[in-house]
C-alpha cells in the first residue's frame, strides 16, 4: 500500500492511494498563492497599476503543482472531500488520459461549480491583448527580481481553464450521499462521512474485508451551518490520513468573528466603508448569520450590505436547499417551514442586496457607508480589484480580510501605499490541535499519516510545541513528491465457499470449539473476488479425444494421505511399547519434546510438538510397526 | 410564659401527639423550639413543666406511640434537651426515668426510627443542649451515649456525622473544665474518665490505617481547638500532637486537609510559645505535596493577626505600665488597629512570634511555583529570582508539568494565595515586588502564547497554560493587587504592555477582559504623578493614546459582557481623572464619548445601564460627545438630558432606570450646569417620572434626590451621628416660606406622601426620615397654625388616609405650604418610623400567634370550627 503525495500544501491536499490493485486520488486542491506573484487584474483600467514601471499586466492565472510521480492516466477513481479541494479538478480530467471516475456530494459538485465559474469569469472577462511565457525559461528566472527569481517551479503554472473544461470534469463525477457504500472494482469500498466543515464535505473510509483507510480531510467540530462531523465511523483505522486542519490554529473562530464585528461597526459608525474579499460560499454564511443578529444591536440597521460575485444568487439560493446536508438546527427549520438561513430576511427586508458584478444594477444602488462582500480572496481578480482602487485612499474605509488562504500583507502588496485600514481576523473552522488530539484519542487509529507540517511547530512560533500533532506512534509525515510506504501488511483475504462445497465438509472437532475439515476446491477468482467451488468429477475416460484444451484440465487428485492431530502422551506410549514386547526403554526430555529410545533395537523415536520421526536402521517392518503404535495416539481426517 | 400560651399549650400537645395530625410544616416545630428556649432562658424550666405538666406527657407519650412520625420524635428529643440543660429540672426528668427512655439503649436508640436521620440529628441536639452540668455528664456515662456518639461520628448523613464530631468536643470540653482546670496536667491519669474516654477514641483513630477514621479524629481535634479556649487545650495537644506528628512519617500524608486544618487550629489557638508545634508545622510544610501545602503556608504567614484577637482577656486588662495599658487599649477597643503599633510592641506584647524560619519556609511554598515559571521563561541565567538563588524545586517541577489540571490548580492557588498576603501587614518583609511582578507578568505571556521560552520545561509549561483562563484569570487579579507596591520602571513597563496585549487580543474572554480592566485601573491609578505637575506622567498619556482604540472596538463588541466592563471601565478612569488634562485631549480626539452615547440604546439592559452610569460621568466633566453643530454648543448636552429622562420614563428595564436616578442626583449634588440652569424643573421632572417607576429602588432613589434638592434649599442635615449633641439647625422663616413654595411646585410632598405608604419599606422609611428632616427644620415655623383647620388641609389628610388603606390611585393636587407644614405636624411620624423599624413580620412573630397557626392548620381551634358553618 502506497501513497503518492502530489501537493505540499496542507489545506489544498492531493495525494494518490494504491490499495489493492485500486489507485485512487483524494482530493486534487489547486493552491493558488502563485498567483500573488502577478498584478491584479483590474475591471475598470487602473491608471496607477497600468503605469507601473516596467511591468505590465501579462499572464495572471490559475496554476496547478503536478508532478511526474505518477502516471495520471492510471488513477481509477477520484475521492473529493469539499468543493476547496476540487479546484483542479479540470486539469486532471482533462489533460492526462484520465478515464475513471470522481466521486463527491451534490454539494460539493453544485458549490464547486460556482467556484470555478467565479474564478473562469474572473479571469476571462478582463481578456489579456499578450502573453508571454519566455520569462520561465530558468535562464531568464534568475535574472528576475525577487520573489519571481525564487518561484519554483514556474513551469508547471497553468493557464486558467475555461468554462467547456470545467462542464466537461464536472460531467465525470457521479454524486454520493454520506455513508453510501460504493464498491470499486470488487476490490475496495469506499464511503463518504460527514466532515462538519463545508456543506457536502465529507471524509472517506477506505476499506476491503481486512483494512480501513480513513481520509480525513477539512473537518470541523464546531457548530456552524453543515451537518456535523461523523466521528464514530473513523473508529478502528489502520492508517488515518489527517489533512487540512485549521490553517490559523491560534485563532479562535469565535473570537474572531467578534473581532470582525467590532471593526466593522467601528468602521461603519464613523462613516467608512467595509470590503471583505471573500469566496461566494462558506464562511459568508455563517457571516451574514451573526451579522443578522449583531445589526440591529449595534443600531446597523440602516448600512447596506452588497454581496457581489458572478454567482452571489445562485450561491445564496443553494444554501437553502440543501436542507438534508445542514445541521440539525437548520434542518428542523425547513419543516416549520423557514428558509434556513436568516439571509433570506435580510434579502427579503433589503439589508442584503446581491449583484453579479459592479456593473448594472449596482452602480444604481450603490450608496455610502457600506459593507462589501466580494472576490476573489487573493486580491488579484474579481470585483475586490476596484472596491481597493477605490477605497484604498481613505483612512475611514476598512478591509477585513477573513478567509486564511493568503497572506493578507502579500495580498496588498500591489496597492501600497495604502491608507485604509486592513484588519486580519482569518476564520478557520477546521481542526484545530487540541481537537485533533482530543480525535485521535476517540478514534485510536493505528496509524497517522499527515503533511511535514503538522509534525513540527510553527516555523515562527517553534516554542509552541502545542500546535503540532501528538500521537503515538509518532505520525507519519510527507512532504510533496513523496512516496510514502504505508506501515501495515496485508495479511488476509476473504474467500467464499460455495454452498455445495460447505455441504460436503465433515469438520471434526479435535480441541473443544476447534473444528478441522480438508477441503479439495478449486480457487476462482474474478472481478477481485475469490470463491471455492467443489472440484470437478473425476475426469471421466476422455473417449476418443485426445487432445484437451488446457481450462480442461482437472487438478491431479490423488488420493490424499489423511491428517493427523493430536499429542502423544509419552508414557502411555512407553507402557504400550512394553506392551508390544519392546524393552530397555529409555526416555529423554528434550527442549522440544522427548527421545524414546529402544536401545536394544538401536531406534530412536523423537516426539516433538508438531512432528515425530522414527529412526531405526534399514528395518522397514519395525518402523512400520512402530508407526502403526504412534498412530494409535493420533486422530485422522 | 403568658396565660393566653398556656391555655393554648394543652391542645398543642395533644396535636403534635396525635400521629394522624401531621404537622406540615418543619418551620413551625423551628420556631416553637426557638420559643422554648427563649422562655427556658427567661425563667426556670422546672416551673415551666410543673406549671404545664402537658409537656412531659407529650414526652411520655412520644416515648410509647409507635407510629409517630420522625420529625415529632426529633422535636421531642431536642425538646427534652432545652429543659434539661438546667440542673434541677434535668433532676426532675431523671425522676421520672424520663431522660434514660429518650436517651438511652431503651430509647429510639433501639428502635426502627434510628433509620431516620432527622432522629439521630434531633438526638444529637438534644444531649448537645442538655449536656451544660455534672450531672449531664454522668448521666452520659451511665447511659452509654459517648459510644453511640463515636459511631454516629461515621453516619452516612454528613449532617449528623459532624454534629456528632461536635457534641464529642462539648463533652470533652465540659468535662474538662470545671473547678480542677487550671490544675490539670498534661497527664491523663487524673482527666475526668469520660474524657479520658474520649482522648483515647481519638488517639486510637488517629493510629488507625482506615483514613475516614483519621480525618474524624483530625475534625473533632480542629473543631476543640477551635472552639474551646480553656488551658486544657494546651495539655491535650501536649498528649496528642506525638500522634499527630506520626502522620507525617506515612508516604502519602493522609487526610492532608484535615491536618492542615488541625494546625492551622492549634496555631491559632495555642497562646504558648510551644517549640514542638512549630517545628511539627515545619516537617508538615516539608512533607505535605505542594498543592496541598499551599494552604498550610498561607495560614501560617496570617497567623500574627490571630493571636491578637486570641490574646486571654484577662491578660488584655491587666497590663499596667503605659505602654502597655495604651496597647491593652487599642486591642480591646480596637483589634484591628494592632498594625499601627510599632512593630517592637507588638511582639512584646504577643511575646510568641511565629519563628522566622517557618515564615521564611512557608513563603518559598507560596513563592515556588511562580520561582520555577520565573526560571523557566528566562531567556538566560538573569537576576536572582524569586527565591534567592535556590534553583526551583524538582518536586514542584514534576508537580507543575505532570497534568494540565495540577499546574493549573498550583498556579492558580498559588497567585491567590500571594494576592491574600500582599496587602496584609504581617506579609513577609522584605516583600519581592519585582521578582513577584515579573512573575505575574511572565505567567500571563505563557498563557497568552506570546512568551518564547527556551527551555525544555519552560515550553511544555507553555503548552500547558497556552489559552488558560482558569490562570490568566487569577494572574490578571494578582497582577492587579500588585499595583499597590512599585516596581522598576523597566517592569512598570512590561506590566502595562502586557496589559495592552490582553485588552488587544481577540482571544481574551469576556471574564480575562474584565480581569485586564481591572488590573489596568489599579495600575493607572497608582501609576505615579510627575513631581511639580499635577497631570498624568508621559508614560501614563502613550499608554492612554493606545487603549483608547481598544476601548473604542471593544465598546462594539458583539458580546454584552464585554461592552459592559468596557464601560464601568471608562467611568472609573473619568471619575478619578475627569479633570487631568492629558486625559481630556486624549478621550475628546478619541471616538469614545460618542460611542457610549450610542451605547444608550443598546439591546442589553445592563449595558444600557452602564452606558447611562458613563454617559452621566462623561458629561460631569464635560466629556461628554461633542455637538454636532458648532453653533448651538448647548444643544447636545440639553440632548443628553433629555435622553436620559426619556429612558428613566420609557426604558422597560430596571437597570438602566435605577442608573438615570443615580446619575441625576450626582448631577444635582454636584450642581452640573444643565440641573443648575433649572433646577426646579428638573427635579419636577424627575420626580414626576419616578413615582410612577414599578421599580422600589428607582422611587427609592428618587427620595435620595428629593434630599439632595432639600438640602440645597435648606442647608445641610445635622451630623449623622445619633449621639453629637447639637442644637436642632432650624430654617430663617423667609427661607423656609421661599423653600416651602419651591417643594410645592415641583410637587416634592405629593412624591414623599406617598412613598410613605409605599408598600417596599425601605421606601417608606427613606420617606419618613426625609420629612422628618422638613419638619424640623420648619419646627420654629408657627405661623400657620391656623392651617391646620382648613379644608384644604383636612381633605389632604382623607387622602392620605385611603393611601395608607392601599387605594393610591387619587392625586393629592396642589398643597399650600402652610398645609404642608401643619400635615407634618399632625401626621405621627416617630411612631410611623417605629413601625417601620420592625421587621415586616414583627406582629405575626409572637408566640401566640405561632400556636394559634399550628392548631389552626389542624383545625383545632374552636372559631375555625364556627367558620365552617
Amino acid at each position: 500500500m502506497k501513497l503518492y503525495c502530489l501537493s505540499g500544501h496542507p489545506t489544498l491536499p492531493c495525494n494518490v492511494l494504491k490499495f489493492k490493485s485500486t489507485t485512487i486520488m483524494l482530493d486534487c486542491g489547486l493552491d493558488m498563492n502563485s498567483t500573488l506573484n502577478f498584478l491584479p487584474l483590474p475591471l475598470v483600467q487602473s491608471p496607477r497599476l497600468s503605469n507601473l514601471p516596467g511591468w505590465s499586466l501579462k499572464d495572471g492565472n490559475a496554476f496547478l503543482d503536478k508532478t511526474e510521480l505518477i502516471d495520471l492516466s492510471t488513477v481509477d477513481v477520484i475521492l473529493i472531500s469539499n468543493y476547496h479541494c476540487m479546484m483542479a479538478l479540470p486539469y486532471i480530467t482533462e489533460h492526462t488520459g484520465f478515464t475513471g471516475t470522481v466521486y463527491a456530494t451534490e454539494p460539493s459538485v453544485q458549490i464547486g461549480r460556482l467556484l470555478m465559474e467565479e474564478l473562469v469569469n474572473f479571469i476571462e472577462r478582463v481578456p489579456k491583448a499578450q502573453s508571454a511565457s519566455l520569462w520561465k525559461n530558468k535562464d531568464i528566472q534568475r535574472l528576475l527580481p525577487s520573489p519571481l527569481k525564487d518561484a519554483v517551479e514556474v513551469s508547471t503554472w497553468r493557464r486558467c481553464y475555461t468554462m467547456q473544461e470545467v462542464n466537461s470534469a464536472l460531467s465525470k463525477i457521479q454524486l454520493v450521499g454520506y455513508s453510501q457504500k460504493i464498491e470499486l472494482f470488487g476490490a475496495v469500498q469506499v464511503t463518504p462521512l460527514s466532515s462538519g466543515y463545508a456543506l457536502g464535505s465529507s471524509n472517506w473510509i477506505i476499506q476491503s474485508h481486512y483494512e480501513k483507510v480513513s481520509y480525513v480531510s477539512g473537518s470541523s467540530l464546531l457548530t456552524t451551518h453543515p451537518q456535523p462531523m461523523d466521528q464514530a465511523s473513523l473508529k478502528n483505522s489502520d492508517v488515518l490520513i489527517l489533512t487540512g486542519l485549521t490553517q490559523i490554529p491560534t485563532a479562535n473562530p469565535d473570537s474572531m468573528v467578534g473581532e470582525f464585528c467590532s471593526n466593522l461597526a467601528l468602521t461603519v459608525r464613523n462613516g467608512g466603508n467595509v470590503l471583505v474579499p471573500c469566496y461566494p460560499s462558506g464562511v459568508i454564511y455563517d457571516l451574514l448569520e451573526c451579522l443578522y443578529q449583531y445589526i440591529d444591536s449595534a443600531g446597523l440597521s440602516s448600512i447596506p450590505f452588497y454581496f457581489i460575485s458572478p454567482v452571489a444568487n445562485s450561491s445564496l439560493e443553494f444554501s437553502q436547499i440543501f436542507a438534508e446536508w445542514l445541521c440539525h438546527n437548520k434542518q428542523t427549520k425547513v419543516y416549520l417551514p423557514e428558509p434556513p438561513f436568516p439571509h433570506a430576511e435580510l434579502i427579503q427586508t433589503n439589508k442584503l442586496k446581491h449583484y453579479p458584478s459592479i456593473h448594472g444594477d449596482f452602480s444604481n444602488d450603490f450608496r455610502q457607508p457600506c459593507v462589501v462582500f466580494t472576490g476573489h480572496p487573493s486580491l488579484r481578480f474579481g470585483d475586490v480589484v476596484h472596491f481597493m482602487e477605490l477605497w484604498g485612499k481613505s483612512s475611514l474605509n476598512t478591509v477585513i480580510f477573513t478567509e486564511p488562504d493568503f497572506s493578507y500583507l502579500e495580498a496588498l502588496a500591489p496597492y501600497q501605499p495604502l491608507a485604509m485600514k486592513c484588519i486580519y481576523c482569518p476564520i478557520d473552522t477546521r481542526l484545530n490541535f487540541i481537537q485533533v488530539s482530543k480525535l485521535l484519542k476517540e478514534v485510536q487509529p493505528l496509524h497517522v499519516v499527515c503533511p511535514e507540517q503538522y509534525t513540527q511547530p510553527p516555523p515562527a512560533q517553534s516554542h509552541r510545541i502545542d500546535l503540532m500533532i501528538d500521537c503515538q506512534p509518532p505520525a507519519m509525515s510527507y512532504r510533496r513528491a513523496e512516496v510514502l510506504a504505508l506501515p501495515f501488511k496485508r495479511r488476509y483475504e476473504k474467500i467464499e465457499i460455495m454452498p455445495e462445497l460447505a455441504d460436503s465438509l465433515v469438520p471434526m472437532e479435535i480441541k473443544p470449539g476447534v473444528s478441522l475439515a480438508t477441503v479439495s476446491a478449486v480457487l476462482h477468482t474474478k472481478d477481485n473476488k475469490h470463491i471455492l467451488q467443489p472440484p470437478p468429477r473425476p475426469a471421466q475416460p476422455t473417449g476418443g479425444k485426445k487432445r484437451k484444451r488446457a481450462s480442461d484440465d482437472i487438478p491431479d487428485c490423488k488420493v490424499l494421505k489423511p491428517l493427523l492431530s493430536g499429542s502423544i502422551p509419552v508414557e502411555q506410549f512407553v507402557q504400550t511399547l512394553e506392551k508390544h514386547g519392546f524393552s530397555d526403554i529409555k526416555v529423554e526430555d528434550t527442549a522440544k519434546g522427548h527421545i524414546v529410545l529402544l536401545q536394544e533395537a538401536e531406534t530412536l523415536i523423537q516426539i516433538e510438538e508438531d512432528s515425530t520421526h522414527i529412526i531405526c536402521d534399514n528395518d522397514e517392518m519395525l518402523r512400520v510397526r512402530l508407526r502403526d503404535l504412534v498412530l494409535k495416539f493420533l486422530q485422522k481426517f | 410564659m403568658d396565660p393566653e400560651c398556656s391555655r393554648l399549650l394543652p391542645a398543642l400537645c395533644a396535636v403534635l401527639a396525635d400521629p394522624r395530625q401531621p404537622v406540615a410544616d418543619d418551620t413551625c416545630l423551628e420556631k416553637l423550639l426557638d420559643w422554648f428556649t427563649a422562655v427556658t432562658e427567661a425563667g426556670s424550666s422546672l416551673l415551666l413543666l410543673q406549671e404545664n405538666p402537658c409537656l412531659v406527657e407529650l414526652l411520655f407519650h412520644v416515648l410509647k406511640s409507635q407510629d409517630l412520625s420522625s420529625r415529632i420524635l426529633s422535636f421531642s428529643l431536642r425538646l427534652a434537651g432545652i429543659f434539661a440543660a438546667q440542673e434541677d429540672c434535668f433532676q426532675y426528668l431523671q425522676q421520672g426515668e424520663l431522660l434514660p427512655m429518650l436517651f438511652g439503649e431503651v430509647g429510639p436508640l433501639g428502635g426502627a426510627a434510628w433509620t431516620a436521620p432527622a432522629v439521630r440529628s434531633g438526638w444529637i441536639q438534644g444531649l448537645r443542649t442538655l449536656a451544660q452540668h455534672p450531672s449531664a455528664l454522668h448521666f452520659l456515662a451511665a447511659c452509654g451515649a459517648v459510644d453511640t456518639i463515636f459511631s454516629l461520628q461515621g453516619d452516612p448523613s454528613l449532617f449528623v456525622a459532624s454534629a456528632a464530631g461536635q457534641l464529642l468536643v462539648h463533652i470533652l470540653d465540659l468535662a474538662m473544665r470545671g473547678p480542677a482546670e487550671g490544675r490539670r496536667s498534661p497527664q491523663a491519669c487524673d482527666w475526668p474518665a469520660c474524657a479520658q474516654k474520649i482522648v483515647g477514641h481519638i488517639e486510637d483513630s488517629l493510629c488507625s490505617t482506615a483514613i475516614p477514621q483519621v480525618t474524624q479524629a483530625l475534625s473533632v481535634l480542629t473543631t476543640a481547638f477551635g472552639h474551646c479556649h480553656g488551658l486544657w487545650t494546651q495539655g491535650l495537644w501536649v498528649r496528642l500532637s506525638p500522634l499527630v506528628a506520626r502522620l507525617l512519617e506515612k508516604d502519602p500524608v493522609p487526610a492532608s486537609h484535615s491536618l492542615v486544618d488541625l494546625l492551622l487550629s492549634v496555631a491559632r489557638s495555642a497562646p504558648s510559645s510551644d517549640r514542638g508545634l512549630w517545628e511539627t508545622l515545619a516537617q508538615t510544610l516539608s512533607h505535605l505535596s505542594p498543592t496541598q501545602a499551599g494552604p498550610l503556608a498561607l495560614g501560617i504567614l496570617k497567623l500574627q493577626d490571630c493571636f491578637i484577637h486570641r490574646l486571654p482577656k484577662d491578660k488584655r486588662d491587666s497590663w499596667s505600665s503605659p505602654a502597655q495599658s495604651r496597647a491593652g487599649f487599642i486591642l480591646r477597643t480596637c483589634s484591628a488597629a494592632f498594625c499601627h503599633l510599632p512593630s517592637g510592641l507588638t511582639l512584646w506584647i504577643l511575646g510568641h512570634p511565629v519563628p522566622q524560619a517557618l515564615r521564611t519556609q512557608a513563603f518559598g511554598i507560596l513563592l515556588q511555583p511562580l520561582a520555577c515559571v520565573l526560571e523557566a521563561a528566562a531567556q538566560a541565567p538573569g537576576p536572582p529570582g524569586l527565591l534567592e538563588g535556590a534553583a526551583a524545586d524538582s518536586m514542584m517541577v514534576d508537580t507543575l508539568l505532570s497534568s494540565k489540571s495540577a499546574c493549573v490548580g498550583l498556579l492558580c492557588c498559588a497567585l491567590a494565595h500571594l494576592g491574600l498576603l500582599q496587602p496584609l501587614p504581617q506579609r513577609p518583609s522584605p516583600w519581592p515586588q519585582a521578582p513577584l511582578l515579573g512573575a505575574a507578568v511572565t505567567t500571563l505571556r505563557l498563557c497568552s502564547g506570546s512568551a518564547a521560552p527556551t527551555s525544555d520545561v519552560g515550553g511544555r509549561l507553555c503548552a500547558i497554560l497556552v489559552g488558560c483562563g482558569r490562570v490568566q484569570r487569577a494572574a490578571l487579579d494578582f497582577l492587579g493587587a500588585l499595583s499597590q507596591g512599585t516596581g522598576p520602571q523597566e517592569l512598570v513597563t512590561q506590566v502595562f504592555s502586557v496589559l495592552l496585549e490582553y485588552l488587544v487580543s481577540p482571544e481574551s474572554s469576556s471574564m480575562v477582559l474584565k480581569k485586564a480592566f481591572q488590573a489596568t485601573l489599579r495600575w493607572l491609578l497608582s501609576s505615579p504623578k510627575t513631581p511639580g505637575c499635577c497631570d498624568l506622567d508621559p508614560h501614563t498619556q502613550l499608554f492612554l493614546r493606545e487603549l483608547l482604540p481598544v476601548l473604542q472596538k471593544r465598546l462594539c463588541s458583539p458580546c454584552w459582557e464585554v461592552r459592559d466592563s468596557g464601560l464601568e471601565f471608562l467611568t472609573q478612569m473619568t471619575r478619578h481623572w475627569g479633570g487631568q488634562a492629558g486625559f481630556r485631549q486624549a478621550l475628546l480626539a478619541s471616538e469614545v464619548p460618542e460611542l457610549t452615547k450610542q451605547l444608550l440604546r443598546d439591546p442589553e439592559s445592563y449595558v444600557r445601564a452602564s452606558a447611562v452610569t458613563a454617559t452621566g460621568q462623561l458629561s460631569s466633566w464635560g466629556l461628554c460627545a461633542t455637538p454636532a453643530s458648532p453653533e448651538c454648543p448647548g444643544a447636545q448636552q440639553e440632548s443628553l438630558l433629555v435622553e436620559l429622562l426619556h429612558i428613566l420614563s420609557t426604558d422597560s428595564e430596571g437597570f438602566p432606570r435605577r442608573a438615570v436616578m443615580q446619575v441625576f442626583t450626582e448631577w444635582l449634588r454636584d450642581g452640573h450646569a444643565d440641573v443648575a440652569e433649572d433646577a426646579e424643573r428638573f427635579v419636577a421632572g424627575v420626580l414626576q417620572a419616578a413615582s410612577r417607576d414599578l421599580d422600589w429602588e428607582v422611587r427609592a432613589q428618587g427620595l435620595e434626590l428629593a434630599l439632595v434638592f432639600l438640602e440645597q434649599l435648606l442647608g445641610q442635615r445635622s451630623s449623622h451621628c445619633p449621639y453629637a449633641v447639637a442644637l436642632p439647625e432650624t430654617a430663617p422663616p423667609g427661607v423656609l416660606d421661599q423653600a416651602l413654595q419651591v417643594l410645592c411646585r415641583v410637587q416634592l410632598f405629593e412624591f414623599a406622601f406617598r412613598a410613605l405608604f409605599d408598600c417596599d419599606r425601605p421606601v417608606a422609611q427613606k420617606s419618613c426620615d426625609l420629612l422628618l428632616f422638613l419638619r424640623a427644620k420648619a419646627a420654629p415655623c408657627g405661623s400657620s397654625q391656623e392651617a391646620g383647620d382648613s379644608p384644604n388641609v383636612a381633605s389632604v389628610e382623607a387622602t392620605l388616609q385611603r393611601w395608607q388603606a392601599g387605594e393610591q390611585g387619587q392625586p393629592l393636587g396642589y398643597l399650600e405650604p402652610g398645609a404642608v407644614v401643619a400635615l407634618l405636624r399632625s401626621i405621627d411620624l416617630e411612631g410611623l418610623r417605629d413601625t417601620l423599624a420592625e421587621s415586616s413580620d414583627h406582629v405575626e412573630k409572637s408566640p401566640q400567634s405561632l400556636l394559634q397557626d399550628m392548631l389552626a392548620a389542624v383545625g383545632v381551634l374552636g372559631e375555625n370550627e364556627a367558620d365552617c358553618y
